[in-house]
C-alpha cells in the first residue's frame, strides 16, 4: 500500500472527477430515480388497492397502507437500480484511455475505485431522496422519530455502499459496456423476491425460503421497523452483516479485476 | 536522487510476452541512453505496443528484466511511474471534461499546489495551442487537438522518460510536424524518449537509435546511418560537364550505369570513406573532371524491407 495521505488526496481527486462527470451526464441520475418512482406509482395506484387488502397480519386497508408497506422495498429498488448506473459508468471509464493513463501514474489503485464508489453512493442517495419525496406525496408517512429516520438513512447508505462495491466489480468484469449494463439486472429483481412487496408468508414454500434468506429481506424488515415501528428482531444485525460481507467481497473482487491487465492490443 | 551512473534511462533484457500460444515478444534487449530518442520501428503486430505497455508498467512481461531510471520495473513500479509519462495510441483524455479540466485533473494527481497547478495548466494550454479551446469539452476537439492535449497531460508532471506509442498515427502533416518539433524540444531539454512508429521517415528524422522489430524480435539495431549501411544498394553519383568526360569516366570506372541525358554516372559503392577515396584516386589518375559528386545511401524503406522480409510488404506504411 502507498502512504495513506496520498491515497486520501487521490481518492478525493477521483471523487471530484466522478461528481463532475455526473453533472455532465445528469440524465443518468434522473433515470436512476425515474424507474423506482414509476414502480412506486404502479404499485400504489394500480396494484395497491388489491394488495393492500391482502396484507393480513393486522395490516388491513387499502392504498395508503400498501404505500407504507411497499416503501422500503421501493427504496431498495432505487439502490439496486443505481448499481446499474455504477456498472455502466465504471465500464465506460475502463474502455476509455484515461484509465490506462492512471495505471501508468504513481497513484494508488484503490483511489480510482474509491472515487467511483463514493461518487455512486452520493448519486444513489440523491435518487433515494427523490423517491422518498414522491413517497411522501402519495401518502407514505413515517411514524417513528428523527433518531430512527437517521438510522434508516445510515442503513440505506451502508446498503448503497455494499451494492456499489459489488456493481463496480460487475462493471469491471465484462469487457464491454453493453454486458456491464445487463449484469446488475438481477439486483433490481431481487427486492421483488423479498418481503418488500408481499409478506413472505404468502409465498409458496421454495420461493418463501429464498425470500426469507436473501440479503434484501432483513434490510427491508429493518428499514420498515425504523420508518414504521414494526418489530425488527434480529433483522438489524443480519442486515448489517450482509452489507459488510457484500462490501468486503465487492471490494476484494473489484481490486483484483482492476489489477487485471487490459485486453491485449498487439 | 543522485545521477544514474549507468546513464541508461531504459535497460531491458530478454523481454518476453505471449498471449496463450501467440508469442508477441520473443526476447527483446533494449538500451536507451539518457537524453536520446529511441525508435521502435516495425509493422503492425511486430510487438511495438506490447513493448511500450510493458515498459510503462501497464502490463507485465512473462520473462526478462527491466530497469527504468535505475529502478526495477516490477519491484519498484511506483518509483518508475513517478519518472515516466506515457502517451498511447488512443487518446487518454476524459471526453466529458474540457481541456483545462483534464490538465487540472493531472495536476491534482501530481499533487501540485493550487497556484502552481494553475500556472502549469495555463502554460501547457498555451504551449500546445489549446488556450482558445480550453473551456470546451474534449469531445468537440479534432484528432490533432486531442493528441496535443494528451501529450500536454503527459508532460505536466515533467517526466524524465516519455513513451510515445505511434505519436503521429492519424495526424495531418501539419500536426505531425508540430509533434516532431515538440519531441525535439523535449530531447533538447534532456528528456529520454522511446517511441514506436511504422513510419520510416519519422524514425529517420527523430531517432538517435532505431530498433527494427519484427515478429517479436529485434532484427536490427543502430543509428539511422548504421542501419542504412547494413543494406547493399548504395551508390555514388557523378555528374559531368560534357559527354566526352562522361565517356572517359565510364571507361575508367567499369560497372557504372550511365545516364547520357543527365550526363551522370552511377557507381555502386557502400558509401564508406575507404571506397570513396579509391574512387577519387581512380578519377584523379585518369584526370577526369567531375562537376558534382553525391553519395546515395539506401533509405530506410530499403533497410526495412530487406530486414523484415518481403513476404508482407503490404503491412509496411510507406510515405
Amino acid at each position: 500500500m502507498t502512504a495513506s495521505p496520498m491515497v486520501l488526496a487521490d481518492s478525493a481527486t477521483m471523487l471530484r472527477r466522478n461528481l463532475r462527470r455526473m453533472r455532465r451526464y445528469p440524465s443518468l441520475t434522473f433515470f436512476i430515480a425515474v424507474i423506482p418512482v414509476i414502480i412506486l406509482l404502479l404499485f400504489v395506484f394500480v396494484f395497491g388497492g388489491t394488495l393492500g387488502a391482502g396484507l393480513g397480519g393486522g395490516l388491513t386497508g387499502g392504498r395508503t397502507e400498501y404505500a407504507a408497506y411497499v416503501m422500503p422495498g421501493i427504496l431498495l429498488i432505487t439502490v439496486a437500480g443505481a448499481a446499474q448506473g455504477t456498472a455502466i459508468s465504471v465500464a465506460m471509464d475502463m474502455t476509455g484511455g484515461i484509465i490506462a493513463r492512471f495505471r501508468t501514474m504513481a497513484i494508488s489503485r484503490t483511489s480510482v475505485l474509491a472515487g467511483h464508489v463514493i461518487g455512486s453512493v452520493i448519486q444513489t442517495l440523491i435518487a433515494v431522496a427523490i423517491v422518498f419525496v414522491v413517497g411522501l406525496l402519495v401518502g407514505f408517512r413515517p411514524t417513528t422519530g428523527p433518531l430512527e429516520w437517521l438510522a434508516a438513512l445510515g442503513l440505506l447508505t451502508l446498503t448503497a455502499f455494499a451494492v456499489t462495491w459489488l456493481s463496480v466489480g460487475l462493471g469491471l468484469a465484462p469487457r464491454s459496456v453493453e454486458t456491464a449494463s445487463n449484469l446488475p439486472m438481477f439486483l433490481v429483481l431481487m427486492p421483488f423476491l423479498s418481503s418488500g412487496f408481499v409478506p413472505t408468508a404468502s409465498l409458496p414454500d421454495g420461493l418463501r425460503w429464498v425470500a426469507e434468506n436473501q440479503p434484501f429481506t432483513p434490510i427491508i424488515e429493518t428499514l420498515r421497523g425504523l420508518l414504521l415501528g414494526t418489530p425488527i428482531g434480529n433483522s438489524g444485525a443480519l442486515a448489517i452483516g450482509w452489507c459488510v460481507a457484500i462490501s468486503l467481497l465487492g471490494y476484494l473482487w473489484s481490486r483484483r479485476l482492476y489489477e487485471r491487465p487490459p485486453a491485449p492490443t498487439v | 536522487m543522485t545521477a544514474i551512473d549507468t546513464r541508461a534511462a531504459i535497460r531491458a533484457r530478454g523481454l518476453r510476452k505471449a498471449y496463450g500460444s501467440h508469442v508477441v515478444l520473443d526476447g527483446i534487449d533494449l538500451d536507451v541512453a539518457e537524453g536520446t530518442v529511441y525508435a521502435l520501428l516495425g509493422p503492425n503486430g511486430a510487438g511495438k505496443t506490447t513493448t511500450i505497455q510493458i515498459l510503462s508498467t501497464l502490463i507485465s512481461a512473462d520473462g526478462g528484466s527491466v530497469e527504468i531510471a535505475g529502478h526495477d520495473l516490477v519491484r519498484e513500479a511506483d518509483a518508475v511511474r513517478a519518472q515516466i509519462g506515457v502517451t498511447g495510441q488512443f487518446s487518454a483524455v476524459d471526453g466529458l471534461f474540457s481541456g483545462e479540466e483534464n490538465l487540472q485533473l493531472m495536476a491534482d494527481l501530481r499533487h501540485f499546489g493550487k497556484a502552481d497547478a494553475r500556472r502549469r495548466v495555463a502554460e501547457l494550454l498555451d504551449r500546445f495551442d489549446l488556450a482558445d479551446a480550453a473551456k470546451k469539452p474534449v469531445a468537440t476537439y479534432s484528432g490533432g487537438m486531442r493528441r496535443r492535449l494528451d501529450l500536454a497531460m503527459t508532460l505536466i508532471g515533467d517526466p524524465r522518460i516519455i513513451f510515445l506509442d505511434e505519436p503521429t498515427a492519424g495526424l495531418d502533416p501539419r500536426s505531425r510536424r508540430v509533434m516532431w518539433a515538440t519531441i525535439r524540444e523535449l530531447v533538447a531539454g534532456g528528456v529520454t524518449i522511446l517511441l514506436s512508429t511504422q513510419y520510416l521517415e519519422e524514425a529517420d528524422r527523430l531517432a538517435h537509435r532505431i530498433g527494427v522489430l519484427d515478429h517479436g524480435r529485434l532484427v536490427a539495431e543502430g543509428s539511422p546511418a548504421e542501419l542504412k549501411r547494413l543494406v547493399p544498394g548504395g551508390h555514388v553519383r557523378l555528374a559531368f560537364d560534357n559527354a566526352a568526360e562522361l565517356d572517359r569516366a565510364a571507361v575508367a570506372l567499369e560497372g557504372g550505369t550511365r545516364d547520357d541525358e543527365a550526363l551522370s554516372l552511377q557507381v555502386p559503392s557502400d558509401g564508406g570513406v575507404r571506397s570513396l577515396r579509391a574512387l577519387l584516386d581512380r578519377l584523379d589518375a585518369a584526370a577526369i573532371d567531375v562537376t558534382a559528386l553525391s553519395v546515395e545511401t539506401p533509405d530506410l524503406d530499403d533497410v526495412f524491407l530487406s530486414l523484415t522480409g518481403d513476404d508482407e510488404p503490404a503491412e509496411v506504411v510507406l510515405r
